[in-house]
Order: C-alpha cells, then sequence, then structure tokens
C-alpha cells in the first residue's frame, strides 16, 4: 500500500488550538498543500491577523508577519511591493477584514495590489467570546446582540465580497464553503486559482471561506456544517462574484 | 474491483468533532469508548471495507489521519 | 559633491530619506507636510522606489511596517491628528523590533487644530504615544539643513536599533526654505539576518509582538528597556550656545530654540548672561547637560510652541535644582525673536539683576 494523504510538510507537526470542528484548521492545511504543490514554501510570505487565528504562525512553516487588526492588506501591500516575486497572502476574519479592515481590505483591491486574501467567514467573532460580526446573519444570536441580529437595530449583514468584486482591481474572487468535502476540494481549488492569479500578476484575488464555528453558533461540528448549508451559504452564496483575469487556466484535479 | 486502503488516526490529535464518522462512505470509523489525554473520545478505525478514498483525511480539522491505498 | 540646495523643509528631508537608501514611501496628505509625499510620488520612482498614497495615516504606518519586516528602509511622514492614528501601528514596530523612520511636522492642536506650526506633540513623541511600555528615539531639527542631517540619522538609529525612530519638525521648518548640502547617498545598507524574505533553505519565522505567555512577555520588555538605556547611553544629542558664563539658561528645541538665539543675541547686546540649552534628541533628553548647567545656573526659562510639555523633562532633570519658569504659545502664534527677548529680561531683571 502507499500512502495516499497525509500531512502537508509546511504545516507544522504540532496540535492546534482551534475547536472541535473548526474551519480555521481545514483552510490552514488546505492552503500549506497549495503551497507545497505550487512549490512555493520559500517565496511566500503569509500575514497572520488578530482573531482566532492570531497563532497562525505557529501552524505554517513559512515566513508570516502579525499585523495590528484589520490591517493586513496594508502590511501585505508593503510587503509585496518591496518583493514583488514573493507569494503574499493575509488570512483574516469576518471581523479582522469586514470591519476594522474595511478601508484597507477595499483600497489594497482598488490599487490592484498583486496580494491574495483569505477571508474567513464564519458570521462571528470567535476569539473575543462571541461578539457579532458584520457578517453575522439576521436572527443569529450573538453575545452583542442577544436577541438576534435585527435589520433595524444592526443593520443588515454585510457582503463585503460583492463590494470588492465591483472594484476592477479585484481580479478573482470566489467564495466557498468548507462543510463538506466537496466545499473543501473546492476550497482547495479556490486558493490556488488565487495564487495563481497573483503570480500571474493579474490583481487582487480573494477568496472567502464559509467556515464553522461550532463554539459559538452553539452547535455541535455537524449541526454547524449543516448550518452553512441551510443558512449561511443561503445568504453568502457560493460561486465566483468576479473574474477578470486574462490568463485563467482551468484548476487543477481533485 | 474497489480499491483497498487502511487508515491511521493520531488518537491524540483528534477532538472528536465527528466529521470522518459522518463522512467515510464504508462506514469504518467510531469513536473510541476511552478518551485520550485531552478528554476527547477520539475516532477510531475499525477496519472493515476501506477503500482508502481519503475522505476522511479530507475532512479532518486536525489532520490526524493518514490514508493508505493499493 | 558639497553642492548647496535651495529647498522647504519638507522637501529636503524627503531628499535626505531618498540619499539615506530609503525606497519605500507610505503617506496620506495633511497640511503642513503634503511636500514630503509630493516629493517621493516624484522621486522615488526615479531611483527605483515606490511611492504608494495610503487610504490613511493608519493604513500606511501598517505599510511601512510590511516593507520594514523584508529588511527595506521604509517611511511614513504625517502631521498631529494623523500621527495620533499611526500610535498603533508605533507601538507594534516598537514591539516587533522594527526599523522605520516617521516625520511628524507638528500643527496647532488639539483636535482638528490648525495648519500652523506647533510643538504640542512633545509628549506623544517622547513619551511612546501608543499602548505598552517603549519608546521611540525623538529627533527635534531647528533648521531645514538640520531636518535633512537627521532624517538621513534616523534611518541609521532604526536600522542599528531594529526600532521606529521619529523625527520632530514643525510646520515653520516644514514650509521655509533654507540652503542645504545634503550628504552622498549611502553606498552600503546595513545587513539584516532577521528579515522575512520567503523561507529559502531555512525554516520558516515569523515576526509578532503577541506573547501570551507572561513570563516570556516580561523577558521581552526587560530586552526591550536594556535596548533603550543602550540608546540613551550612546545617542543624546544638544547644543549648548552662550552657556560658559550664563545665569539664566533658556531651554528649548526646534523652531522654538531658534527664536530663542535670536532672543538671547539681542539680550546679550544689553550685558544679560543668557545662554540657551537647546536638545537635540527629546528622546533620549539631555539630561547630564541640563544637570552639570544646574550647578552653575540657577534660572531656567524654558521656553516651547506649546502650553508646557517638554517643561516636565527639564523639571524632572533639574530635580529641584534651580528655578524653572515657563513661556509658552499653543495653538501656532509664532513669537518673534523681539517678543521673546522681552519675556527673558523680564525674567533675568526680576530674578538675577536689581
Amino acid at each position: 500500500m502507499k500512502k495516499v494523504f497525509s500531512r502537508p510538510r509546511y504545516l507544522k507537526p504540532v496540535a492546534n488550538h482551534y475547536c472541535p470542528g473548526c474551519g480555521h484548521s481545514i483552510v490552514h492545511r488546505l492552503i500549506c498543500e497549495v503551497v507545497e504543490e505550487m512549490k512555493m514554501g520559500e517565496r511566500v510570505v503569509s500575514v497572520a491577523p488578530a482573531g482566532c487565528a492570531v497563532l497562525a504562525y505557529f501552524y505554517f512553516d513559512f515566513d508570516t508577519v502579525e499585523a495590528a487588526h484589520g490591517r493586513g492588506a496594508a502590511v501585505a501591500t508593503g510587503i509585496k511591493r518591496s518583493l514583488p516575486e514573493a507569494l503574499v497572502f493575509t488570512y483574516q476574519g469576518d471581523g479582522d477584514l469586514a470591519a476594522i479592515g474595511t478601508a484597507e481590505t477595499i483600497h489594497a483591491a482598488s490599487r490592484g495590489e498583486r496580494i491574495s486574501v483569505i477571508f474567513i467567514n464564519n458570521g462571528i467573532y470567535g476569539m473575543t467570546g462571541g461578539q457579532m460580526a458584520p457578517t453575522t446573519l439576521l436572527g443569529m444570536k450573538a453575545s452583542t446582540a442577544p436577541e438576534g441580529r435585527s435589520e433595524r437595530r444592526e443593520g443588515f449583514p454585510l457582503d463585503i465580497s460583492h463590494l470588492l468584486a465591483e472594484i476592477p482591481g479585484s481580479a478573482y474572487i470566489v467564495r466557498t464553503a468548507v462543510n463538506s468535502p466537496k466545499g473543501i476540494r473546492q476550497t482547495k481549488k479556490a486558493i490556488r486559482e488565487a495564487f495563481q492569479c497573483q503570480l500571474d500578476d493579474e490583481g487582487f484575488s480573494l477568496v472567502e471561506v464559509l467556515a464553522m464555528c461550532p463554539t459559538n453558533w452553539k452547535l455541535d461540528p455537524v449541526q454547524a456544517c449543516a448550518f452553512i448549508d441551510e443558512k449561511m451559504a443561503q445568504y453568502f452564496k457560493p460561486g465566483v462574484l468576479v473574474d477578470r483575469r486574462k490568463k485563467s487556466k482551468p484548476g487543477p484535479e481533485e | 474491483m474497489p480499491s483497498k486502503g487502511k487508515i491511521e488516526i493520531d488518537a491524540e490529535l483528534c477532538k472528536s468533532c465527528g466529521y470522518c464518522l459522518q463522512h467515510c462512505p464504508q462506514h469504518c470509523i467510531q469513536l473510541a469508548s476511552r478518551y485520550n489525554l485531552k478528554g476527547y473520545y477520539p475516532a477510531q478505525f475499525t477496519g472493515g471495507e476501506c477503500t482508502g478514498c481519503a475522505i476522511c483525511g479530507l475532512v479532518c480539522p486536525e489532520t490526524a489521519i493518514e490514508v493508505w491505498r493499493d | 559633491m558639497s553642492e548647496k540646495f535651495l529647498m522647504n523643509g519638507n522637501h529636503a528631508l524627503a531628499e535626505a530619506a531618498i540619499r539615506a537608501g530609503c525606497r519605500f514611501y507610505f503617506g496620506y496628505p495633511i497640511t503642513p507636510q503634503n511636500e514630503v509625499p509630493e516629493y517621493m510620488a516624484e522621486n522615488l520612482p526615479k531611483v527605483g522606489g515606490v511611492f504608494v498614497q495610503a487610504e490613511s495615516e493608519i493604513a500606511s504606518i501598517s505599510m511601512v511596517l510590511g516593507a520594514s519586516v523584508t529588511g527595506a528602509r521604509a517611511m511614513t511622514s504625517s502631521s498631529s491628528p494623523g500621527i495620533s492614528l499611526k500610535q498603533e501601528g508605533l507601538s507594534f514596530l516598537a514591539g516587533q523590533e522594527l526599523p522605520a523612520v516617521v516625520v511628524n511636522v507638528m500643527r496647532g492642536g488639539p483636535g482638528l487644530g490648525n495648519i500652523a506650526g506647533s510643538q504640542a506633540d512633545y509628549h506623544q513623541a517622547v513619551r511612546g504615544g501608543g499602548h505598552g511600555d517603549y519608546k521611540v528615539p525623538v529627533l527635534a531639527p531647528a533648521s531645514v539643513q538640520e531636518l535633512a542631517d537627521l532624517t538621513y540619522l534616523a534611518f541609521d538609529l532604526a536600522d542599528r536599533y531594529r526600532n521606529p525612530v521619529m523625527v520632530l519638525a514643525d510646520g515653520m521648518l516644514g514650509q521655509m526654505m533654507e540652503p542645504v548640502i545634503f550628504p552622498e547617498p549611502i553606498a552600503k545598507l546595513p545587513e539584516k539576518d532577521w528579515t522575512l524574505r520567503g523561507a529559502k533553505g531555512r525554516p520558516g519565522r515569523f515576526s509578532r509582538s503577541l506573547i501570551l505567555d507572561t513570563k516570556l512577555m516580561e523577558e521581552h520588555n526587560w530586552k526591550l528597556q536594556r535596548k533603550y538605556q543602550q540608546i540613551a547611553k550612546k545617542e543624546v544629542r544638544s547644543e549648548s550656545f552662550m552657556m560658559d558664563d550664563a545665569k539664566l539658561a533658556v531651554v528649548a528645541f526646534g523652531s522654538a530654540a531658534r527664536i530663542a538665539k535670536g532672543a538671547i543675541g539681542r539680550v546679550r547686546k544689553e550685558g544679560l548672561q543668557v545662554g540657551l540649552i537647546r536638545p537635540i534628541t527629546l528622546w533620549p533628553y539631555p539630561v547630564q547637560v541640563i544637570r552639570a548647567a544646574a550647578a552653575r545656573v540657577k534660572e531656567f526659562l524654558v521656553f516651547e510652541l506649546n502650553a508646557g510639555q517638554m517643561l516636565e523633562d527639564v523639571s524632572l532633570a533639574l530635580q529641584g535644582q534651580g528655578e524653572l519658569f515657563f513661556y509658552g504659545r499653543p495653538g501656532g502664534p509664532i513669537p518673534t525673536p523681539v517678543e521673546v527677548a522681552k519675556i527673558i529680561a523680564s525674567r533675568y531683571y526680576q530674578r538675577i539683576r536689581k
């Protein structure tokens, strides 16, 4: 028998701090698989956020710098301008990217920065204990919206990827989910497309990943996966939001 | 003819999320009756008709599963 | 090449930065420093550098951090309210031990203030400014030539100590035109073995200021403090003007010191024995210079374009020795040497000559 599946080289062989069933750890692995397959481990410089993934650099075995909350796209801009040949990606949650980081994210897209943003959308603030996020759904309860998000009181959830897709500098924006084997395969493909988009000098790329947060959704992991299909993905619909690439190639086989 | 496969699960990394159990098409995985050092009841390979499809590895958030196939 | 250029302060500091090897400028327009990004926009690309007008001062300090972690010499500039916005970034740079140069061309405040020159960001600059136990070396030029020289020096200090460095100018200095002689463009940049440029032939590394373990965090903090002690030992700079026989010492920095020199020239003609101590590094502060002066001088007059900030450092340095008098003008008005001469003379006659 030969080994057909094991830990990718760039995912450090350590236990991680994420909750059971969390989407973060799945995406970390997918990123490391893609980096290895694209042979970019020595050229990647990643930017870690504030949020549950603040310790991402304990898991990625490539160069990573911590950014202040929300500033990932700005730090990535500084890195990419200095190292145009590097593969530069940010890894950000919904608060980091769509609350405090809104300006930096929009303007990086507007400038067409050749960076890739991995946007983990679990509709809640995990690390700080379950407060409302810009992407928390209407009716969804959070510690700062204890009666459930209401349109009148808290406003609508923000579909930031949709906004970013309108910006000409955005070359490739896609939304996937990691709540199923099919979704996980699609997410890996999307990450690879986004990285290739950067290497092809096409412009700004972003992968929004609908991810489970069983702890703060107060669901068990399997229920949390169902919640994505039944609720999250109804508002944040998976698919390609914009593709302005000129050098599109078909994605790799699963 | 379906392939023959096997998996190994690192019980100390497992957090008992249940994804591998849920998605194994051959129902080769169950939760152990003894908990690991962290207090989780880890997933356990029961042998059986594993085809080495590696869906369990794909869905495992902890990268706790290695998969072999003929 | 000792060619003399007639330039305004903002242009001069930008040119000096380029000659110091700065190849990345990230900034945002705010008066009275707009000539800095404009000069950089025009001239950085000519030397293969990169200029980005960021969406805010908050974004630009993080862009500086990104470029700095790759080993590049990077800078930003702003004025008072914009520097307030950068404080988190400064704390992060200090915590991650990353070099950067930040120029504050101070304006009237607080709040939106005005666009006139002032010195009201002294506390913000020398007390660290952002959160946490850290310091930044603060350089206070008093002429366009010195603004160029200190900007050039700032990059060396930043790299040498792996810390952000602030150049504290004011709106008057930024706008006025004086002759400048620039240093030669730097021949070789210092080597840096801690950068993130892609993990070629080595394990991945990371740069961060988050240290959850409190014992490790304390260790990190003491390490930073030892660095600041080294800076305090080695990098103090000040000027003493006519202090040999002084009976009253004016203490002033930047544009205020310049005005004070004019005032001292006038009162000296009347026979008043007045001198000037001009700190050039505001952090580390020339505490020993003040203490040494206090052995012979009993009267000190602090003059600042604010409501009394460096005053506190002079008081701390004096440790109760000597009498302290304060003359301040917050909000942007620039007193003339004549006005300041009258204040000095009035105090002198009250305290020294009957």
